[in-house]
C-alpha cells in the first residue's frame, strides 16, 4: 500500500492534464455562452473559429521565430496571441457584416442564425485546411517543463513522478487572466452592461439608446479572443490539427450546456466537469491501484473504464444527463 | 411576422440552440432618416386623427386623437379590446400609421422609429417586460440613462427620492422585486432620459390597490415636475380622478374626450364604462 506514490500518480495522469483542458474548454464554452446569450443563438462555427484564431497565431509563430524573435522560457506564440486575436475578430466581424447582419436585418429567428452559423463552419474549416493543411503542426517551444518528472524525482525520492509542463501552468494562468477580465467587463464597464442588457431586453435596450450593431461588434471581438485564447492554449498543450478543433465543438457545447448557456460561471464549471469525466473515464487506473491494493488483489487489466477512442461518447453522456434532469444546466441558465 | 420565410422557425423549440427570451421587435433608428419636420401651433403632443394596425393587418384606430399639454396628465381608458394600448403604441411609433401624424414639441415625429423618439423626450413604460430582470436595481438605472453623455447622478438621486425603496434595494437583481417594486424600477429607468413626455402603459396592471394608490401618487408628483404624462389605464375610475384630460375610446375611436373630473361626472360615460 503506497497512498502517495498512488496520489501522485493520479495527479500526474489525471489532476494535472484534466485541469489544464478544462480551462481550454472553459475558454471555449464562455465563447459559445457569449454569443447564445447576447445573439441568442448556438454558434457550430466555434470550434472552427478556435483553429482559425490558433492557425494565425502559428503562423505568426513561424514568423517571428524565424526572425529569430523568441519569449525565451515562454512560448513564442504568446507573443503573437495579440495578432491572432486581431485578424479574428476581423474574420468574425466580417463573418457578421456578410452573413448574419442580413439575418438580422430580416428579423430572422434564431434557428435560422444556427443553421447559418453551420455554412460558416464548413467555410471556415475549408479556408483553415486550405491554407496551413490537414496535419499535425506543433509550434511550442521554450522551456518544455516546470517541474519534470526527473527533477520531481530527486526533489521527493518517490518512485512515481509529477511532472507539470510549461503548457499546463500557462494555460491556467492565461484562463484566469482571461476568465477575471471578462468578468470585470461584463460586470463593471458601461458597455459591458450595455450587452447584459441587450441579452437581457433587445426592445428595452434599443429604447434605452444601445446601438444593437455596436453590441454586436463588442461581443463578436470578445468571441474572438476568447476562441483564439483556448484555441492557441490547447494547441500549445497538445497539437494544432484543424479535424481535432473541428471535433472540440462537442465537449465545448456540452460544458457550455451543462453549465447552463448564457450563464458565463456555469461555462467555466462545465468546461472543468467534462474534462474531468472525459480524462477520467478514459484514464487506465491499473498503475494507481496497484499502489493502493495489496499484491493479491493487483488487476491483470488496465482498469479503464472506456477506450480513448470512445472519449466523446462522455460529453455525450453527460449531456444527456443533465438535459435529462436538469434542463437549465446545473447553475440556472440565464441572460449573461 | 406572416409571410417572411425569416419568421419561420419551423417549430423549432430547442433552447439548446437558440435563446427566445428577450429578443427584439423593434427597428434599431440607426441609419435612418431621423429629421423632424415643423409643425408649430399644435398642443405639447399630439396624435393627430391616428388611423392604422399593426404590420400589414386591419386597422384597429380610426381617427383616433390623443393630446397632451405640458406638465398635464393624460389618461386613455376604455373597454377590453378598444385599442387603448395600441393608441400609446401608435403615439409612441410602434405601429405604422396609414393616416394621421404624430407632434411632440411643435415638430412632426411621425416617420420617427421609437428608439428615435426617445432620444427627441419620449419616454416609454411597456407594459411587459419592462425592465432588465437579470440586472441590479441600480443598473436598471444606468441603463435607462445609457444614451446620456452628461453626469447623470443627480438624476438618479432624484429618482431614489420619488422612490426610495429602490434606494434600499439598488444592488438587488431587479427580477426579484414586487410587482410594484419593479413598475418603480420601470418608470425609474424611463424617467433617466430625462424625458419630457412619459408614456405609461397599465402601470397598475397586477399590482394591488395600496400600491396602485402609492403609484399614482408618484405619478403626479412627476407630472409637477413638469413633464407630461400620457397613461393607458383599467382602473378608470381612480386613474381619471388624478387626471386633467381623459380619452375614452370604444372600438379604434374617440369615443368621449374631457376633463378627468367630467368625464367622472357624465352620467352616460358612469353607466358605459365606470359601472354606474
Amino acid at each position: 500500500m503506497d497512498v502517495l506514490n498512488a496520489i501522485i500518480v493520479l495527479a500526474n495522469f489525471v489532476i494535472v492534464p484534466a485541469t489544464a483542458y478544462g480551462a481550454q474548454l472553459a475558454l471555449g464554452a464562455l465563447g459559445v455562452t457569449l454569443i447564445y446569450g447576447i445573439l441568442r443563438f448556438s454558434n457550430f462555427a466555434h470550434g472552427d473559429t478556435m483553429a482559425f484564431g490558433a492557425m494565425v497565431t502559428i503562423l505568426m509563430t513561424w514568423a517571428l521565430q524565424g526572425a529569430g524573435i523568441t519569449l525565451g522560457l515562454l512560448p513564442t506564440a504568446l507573443l503573437a496571441l495579440p495578432v491572432g486575436i486581431i485578424v479574428t475578430a476581423l474574420l468574425l466581424i466580417g463573418t457578421d457584416r456578410l452573413v448574419y447582419r442580413f439575418y438580422r436585418q430580416q428579423k430572422a429567428k434564431p434557428v435560422i442564425y444556427v443553421i447559418a452559423s453551420l455554412g460558416v463552419m464548413f467555410v471556415m474549416n475549408g479556408l483553415v485546411r486550405f491554407i496551413i493543411g490537414v496535419d499535425d503542426q506543433r509550434f511550442a517551444d521554450g522551456e518544455r517543463f516546470i517541474v519534470s518528472a526527473r527533477t520531481f524525482r530527486e526533489m521527493t525520492g518517490l518512485d512515481e513522478a509529477l511532472a507539470i509542463r510549461t503548457t499546463q501552468g500557462i494555460t491556467l494562468v492565461v484562463a484566469l487572466i482571461a476568465v477575471v477580465a471578462l468578468f470585470w467587463f461584463l460586470n463593471r464597464t458601461r458597455t459591458g452592461k450595455s450587452m447584459r442588457a441587450f441579452s437581457d431586453n433587445e426592445d428595452l435596450a434599443l429604447l434605452s439608446g444601445i446601438n444593437p450593431e455596436k453590441v454586436v461588434i463588442v461581443t463578436w471581438i470578445i468571441v474572438a479572443a476568447l476562441a483564439t485564447t483556448a484555441g492557441v492554449l490547447y494547441g500549445l498543450d497538445k497539437s494544432f490539427k484543424p479535424f481535432t478543433y473541428f471535433q472540440l465543438l462537442l465537449p465545448v457545447f456540452a460544458s457550455a450546456i451543462v453549465g447552463g448557456l448564457g450563464n458565463p460561471v456555469g461555462a467555466i464549471a462545465g468546461g472543468f466537469l467534462i474534462a474531468f469525466s472525459e480524462i477520467s473515464v478514459t484514464y487506465a487506473f491499473r498503475r494507481a491501484a496497484n499502489h493502493l491494493l495489496p499484491e493479491a488483489w493487483e488487476p491483470d487489466g488496465l482498469v479503464q473504464l472506456l477506450s480513448t477512442d470512445y472519449k466523446f461518447a462522455v460529453s455525450f453522456t453527460i449531456l444527456l444527463i443533465v438535459l435529462i434532469f436538469k434542463p437549465t444546466g446545473l447553475f440556472r441558465g440565464k441572460s449573461v | 411576422m406572416s409571410g417572411s420565410p425569416y419568421g419561420d422557425d419551423r417549430g423549432n423549440k430547442d433552447a439548446t440552440i437558440t435563446k427566445t427570451d428577450g429578443i427584439g421587435t423593434m427597428t434599431p433608428a440607426e441609419g435612418l432618416d431621423n429629421s423632424t419636420s415643423p409643425a408649430p401651433g399644435q398642443p405639447f403632443l399630439i396624435g393627430e386623427a391616428m388611423t392604422g394596425g399593426y404590420g400589414k393587418g386591419a386597422d384597429i384606430l380610426h381617427q383616433c386623437t390623443i393630446a397632451v399639454e405640458k406638465g398635464q396628465i393624460a389618461v386613455i381608458v376604455g373597454p377590453n379590446g378598444a385599442g387603448k394600448s395600441t393608441a400609446m403604441k401608435a403615439v409612441f411609433g410602434m405601429l405604422t400609421l396609414r393616416e394621421g401624424r404624430v407632434v411632440l414639441d411643435g415638430a412632426d415625429i411621425s416617420h420617427l422609429t421609437p428608439q428615435a423618439r426617445v432620444a427627441k423626450g419620449m419616454g416609454f413604460v411597456p407594459q411587459n417586460a419592462n425592465i432588465f430582470t437579470s440586472m441590479t436595481v441600480e443598473e436598471n438605472l444606468e441603463m435607462g440613462a445609457f444614451i446620456r453623455t452628461d453626469d447623470y447622478s443627480d438624476t438618479m438621486a432624484q429618482v431614489y427620492d420619488l422612490f426610495p425603496i429602490l434606494k434600499d434595494k439598488r444592488l438587488q437583481p431587479a427580477g426579484e422585486l414586487s410587482g410594484g417594486q419593479r413598475q418603480q424600477v420601470a418608470v425609474g429607468r424611463a424617467l433617466m432620459t430625462q424625458p419630457k413626455l412619459l408614456m405609461l402603459d397599465e402601470p397598475t396592471a397586477g399590482v394591488s390597490p395600496i400600491v396602485m394608490d402609492e403609484l399614482f401618487d408618484r405619478v403626479i408628483e412627476v407630472a409637477r415636475s413638469g413633464i407630461s404624462i400620457l397613461m393607458v389605464e383599467q382602473n378608470a375610475r381612480q386613474a381619471l380622478a388624478i387626471a386633467d384630460k381623459g380619452y375614452v375610446l370604444v372600438q379604434g375611436r374617440n369615443a368621449y374626450t374631457d376633463t378627468g373630473q367630467a368625464l367622472l361626472a357624465d352620467p352616460e360615460v358612469r353607466r358605459s364604462f365606470l359601472g354606474g
